[in-house]
């Protein structure tokens, strides 16, 4: 058990690219962590970085009480499991669990013990200790490679996609395991991933990366309900959060869209910022369907997707033609070229400044 | 593909049929040879079928040798050669597996330059060097040795090409993954690189077994004592027996005996062979 520090964090590779600019973060004994951001963002080379995999350009990692920069990968307590589980194929399930131990010298009884205990904890049985890994459905090569973490008992865990390779079934399934495990063990976790499900759904925390740069920490709800710039609100929630360009009305207590529709804000919030351009985003659970349209404010209907338990609907304020998404809870029966009255809770409106994407207010 | 058209099945059977015999004819006839006696072999016709001096062949073949030739039976030949091909096949394996070892997972200056230098070695057979090679080996006392007979060559381009590719075709994951188990090079590389090549090594052997067994120049050059002669060499100095007529009886049991361990290496080892060279999964 073990907190983890980052401390000014950077990666300059040898050409000269620069992938992560100066990363600060703590993060707190048994807390589980997920980095998320789209590929390339930087989030697969700062785990890297604590694994000891990549070397650190600049700054201190912090693992408990060591600093861990110089260290190898294997005294830095630490247990990684990968995208496509690197799982050692010659061997059978059992010794890809024991040869980390087996080469820590630990006694034969002890590592009998401890991979035992891990196959319990994964419900591995003991036919399929003695299987090799090709051997294995992708979600029980995923157990595997959790287990070969777990017999380690490390400060920390770092879980590389581990989902990714995964049908959608089996990784909602495994996500829910991971959960729970990470739950009952206690062990200090990062998560790195790019799915945003996964991360609003595993992390006690989040970390939101974007081009090396960290966006938002915080918790999910957090992240959901007050994303701090324009690409962790459209990063985060699925169907992702609708956005059009607008300006706040000259006394500030209304916001106006390009299209022609106007929505109210919250009283007296968006005073100083009377008359500024902006960027509105709106959730598309927070459009609501108004009793009667008072002609402005009117989604005009151009496509309806039927999910069973919702229905989106994309269509436009008036003459703008951004697409906006609309969710309706249950079967909804709707036709394309409708137009949908709309209204909005003034304090679901979040506006960001044009120029700079950061959040107002 | 499944074809149904039985006059296409016939032909492509006939052709099959026909390569067969192209291919086992020759070695029928040094069979029939291996079983008559040296009267009847040099006799026209030519014998088809077996006769029934096949163990007196061996015999002779095997302990004694051909009268007025080398006087040697070809046991202690085919002892060399066996000894000169594994070491030759082995030595080949491990050179070129800890050398594309070297080249794939460690960073070193001129890394790529060492590489390319093995490589272009590969235009550069036996034939090509011999005259420097044979001051070499000679200067370093190696003549009529099994030393002398192997090191030369052991050294393998093709080999290490092949390793090469192989290593990089293992996922860079499961070196991390051993990493962080705290395995090092050595131990990454015996426990993990090792039995992951299993099938690969196996197809090399096959190959340079073969290879090996097969040399003809190197061991002419460097042997001048009887007791280093490998068999392949001493088929041609039979023909060269003095002030006979040669024995082509007992010729062609040792050339029999010389297509043994090969065929028998390619028999016993097939199936790693073709994994080896077909596998792609990792």
């Amino acid at each position: 058990m073990a907190q983890v520090t980052l401390h000014n964090i950077q990666k300059t590779y040898p050409n000269g690219f620069k992938a992560i600019h100066g990363i600060d973060i703590e993060i707190a004994d048994g807390e589980f962590i997920v980095l998320v951001g789209p590929s390339g963002c930087g989030k697969s080379t700062l785990l890297r970085m604590i694994a000891g995999l990549e070397s650190v350009s600049e700054g201190t990692i912090r693992i408990g009480e060591r600093a861990v920069n110089d260290l190898e990968p294997a005294d830095r307590d630490i247990a990684m499991v990968f995208q496509n589980y690197a799982l050692y194929p010659h061997m059978n399930v059992f010794n890809n669990m024991a040869y980390g131990l087996k080469i820590r010298g630990l006694p034969k009884t002890e590592i009998r013990k401890r991979v035992q205990k891990a196959a319990d904890i994964l419900e591995l049985t003991d036919e399929q200790l003695l299987r090799k890994p090709r051997q294995l459905s992708g979600g029980q090569r995923q157990r595997v490679a959790m287990g070969r973490a777990i017999v380690r008992e490390p400060s920390v865990f770092l879980f590389d996609e581990p989902l990714s390779n995964l049908d959608a079934k089996l990784r909602v399934q495994m996500r829910i395991e991971i959960r729970r495990l990470q739950e009952r063990l206690g062990i200090t976790s990062v998560y790195v991933t790019h799915d945003q499900v996964e991360a609003m759904t595993l992390g006690h925390r989040l970390i939101v990366l974007n081009g090396g740069i960290v966006e938002q920490v915080g918790t999910p709800i957090e992240l959901y309900e007050r994303p701090a710039s324009l690409f962790v609100a459209g990063f985060i929630g699925s169907p992702a959060m609708n956005f059009a360009t607008a300006r706040i009305g000259s006394d500030g207590s209304h916001v106006d869209l390009d299209g022609g529709a106007s929505f109210v804000l919250p009283d007296g919030l968006f005073a100083a910022q009377a008359g500024q351009a902006v960027t509105m985003g709106i959730r598309p659970e927070d459009l609501l369907l108004a009793d009667r349209t008072d002609g402005r404010n009117s989604l005009t209907a151009t496509l309806i997707e039927h999910l069973g338990a919702d229905t989106l609907v994309h269509g436009h304020f008036g003459t703008d033609q951004t697409d906006m998404t609309l969710r309706l809870g249950g079967i909804q029966n709707v036709r394309a070229g409708e137009r949908l009255p709309v209204r909005i809770s003034p304090e679901k409106i979040h506006l960001f400044d044009a120029r700079s994407e950061k959040r107002l207010v | 593909m499944i074809e149904n058209r039985p006059i296409i099945t016939i032909f492509s059977h006939l052709v099959l049929i026909l390569g067969v015999m192209i291919i086992a004819f020759p070695i029928w006839i040094t069979f029939v040879a291996a079983t008559h006696d040296s009267v009847r072999m040099v006799q026209v016709p030519l014998p088809l079928w077996p006769g029934d001096q096949f163990f007196e062949n061996l015999d002779q073949a095997f302990n004694r040798g051909i009268q007025g030739g080398l006087n040697l039976g070809v046991s202690m030949m085919m002892l060399n050669s066996l000894i000169m091909a594994m070491m030759i096949a082995v030595g080949k394996i491990a050179i070129s597996l800890l050398s594309a070892f070297a080249i794939v997972y460690f960073r070193f200056p001129f890394r790529m330059a060492f590489f390319w230098m093995i490589f272009i070695t590969l235009m550069l057979p036996v034939e090509v060097r011999i005259i420097p090679t044979f001051q070499v080996v000679a200067d370093l006392n190696m003549l009529n040795s099994y030393w002398g007979l192997s090191i030369p060559l052991i050294a393998s381009a093709t080999a290490t090409f092949m390793f090469r590719q192989t290593f990089l075709t293992i996922p860079d994951e499961l070196l991390e993954a051993a990493r962080i188990d705290g395995a090092g090079p050595m131990r990454f590389f015996w426990d993990i690189l090792l039995p992951m090549s299993r099938t690969n090594i196996a197809a090399l052997f096959v190959i340079l077994f073969i290879y090996g067994w097969n040399q003809y120049l190197w061991p002419l050059m460097i042997t001048t004592d009887r007791d280093m002669y490998t068999i392949v060499m001493a088929i041609k100095q039979m023909l060269d027996a003095a002030e006979q007529a040669p024995e082509w009886n007992v010729i062609m049991m040792t050339t029999l005996l010389a297509m043994l361990p090969p065929v028998a290496v390619v028999i016993f080892m097939q199936k790693l062979f073709v994994k080896g060279l077909t596998e792609t999964e990792k």
